[in-house]
């Protein structure tokens, strides 16, 4: 309940929206952008349909996940200034989750690229795939968020 | 970590579903900005369905673990303002949400059944739609009333 209980200073407010609206864009896209390339060999242009997935995560899912990752860092310097070095173990969710979830995200952006211009559909799944356990760890994320667990 | 923490967390995840599900039509209706083309819009319509699954959930979820953590936490009550006028435009939110898809579900189903009768001619009338339609106008209403709860959620005005 300590979460909960707790009075946040109003200082927090907009960098907490910011990193929380990038979050949820970021999932959004990335949904989108999974459903798209594991879809495309089913339908009739596969390719057009794998061109849309690579410019969605790159026009909307990488500006979300840098969004997201500025709020990060804007409301950590708020709230922890990093002094004490024991942040608690929710923090630590957060920051492997986003730092490995980033790196995966942008493997998958490489992949679909290449699925793109190649008309590629083994790389188009791959990129597919990598997103996919992105939003995995990515899920996991806006749990220990809100939940918290100490 | 007690009840509330995980009823939070839920209601957290719940609010992802909906503005992903959110995001997810947004990026479709940029994609099918005036398509005529049934194949396309069939195509594209299809992965709709994940987002209606993500809108549902993400719809009933805020406000069943929202309402629950209002009753629960000390300090908190439904009849708080912060807390009814976010109940007000989830409701508001949750309607022109309903009517845009209402919407562009009836253009996705005549592209679907043209597709199915073998016909793929562009279409004037699925264009209109896929254009700056009264179905475009209840999304956008819908998603700046989401945005103004997710606000209202941070702020808590009066609080």
């Amino acid at each position: 309940m300590s979460a909960l209980a707790s009075i946040r200073p109003d200082s927090w407010n907009f960098p907490l929206l910011v990193h929380v609206l990038g979050a949820m864009i970021l999932v959004g896209t990335t949904i989108t952008f999974v459903v798209a390339e594991l879809a495309a060999a089913g339908t009739p242009q596969p390719e057009r349909m794998r061109r849309f997935a690579f410019r969605t995560l790159l026009f909307v899912g990488l500006p979300a996940l840098i969004i997201m990752r500025v709020g990060a860092q804007w409301l950590y310097s708020k709230e922890f200034d990093g002094a004490s070095g024991d942040d608690p173990s929710w923090i630590g969710v957060g920051y492997g989750v986003s730092d490995l979830g980033g790196l995966l995200f942008l493997i998958s952006l490489v992949l679909a690229g290449f699925a793109s211009r190649k008309a590629r559909s083994g790389l188009g799944r791959a990129a597919g795939v990598t997103a996919a356990i992105c939003l995995v760890g990515w899920v996991v994320a806006v749990w220990a968020m809100g939940a918290k667990p100490s | 970590m007690d009840l509330n923490d995980w009823i939070l967390a839920l209601h957290l995840l719940s609010a992802f579903a909906l503005v992903g599900a959110l995001t997810l039509f947004s990026i479709l209706i940029v994609a099918l900005w005036r398509a005529d083309e049934p194949a396309k819009i069939d195509a594209f319509m299809r992965m709709g369905r994940i987002g209606n699954v993500l809108v549902i959930a993400g719809v009933l979820g805020t406000v069943l673990f929202g309402v629950w953590l209002a009753i629960s936490v000390d300090g908190y009550a439904v009849w708080d303002g912060w807390v009814i006028a976010a109940i007000a435009l989830w409701a508001v939110g949750s309607e022109l949400g309903r009517r845009a898809g209402v919407a562009y579900g009836a253009a996705g189903a005549r592209a679907h059944e043209a597709i199915a009768a073998g016909a793929n001619e562009p279409s004037p009338e699925l264009a209109a739609t896929f254009g700056p339609s009264p179905a475009l106008r209840f999304h956008i209403g819908s998603s700046i009333a989401v945005l103004l709860v997710l606000i209202d959620m941070i702020w808590k005005p009066g609080a």
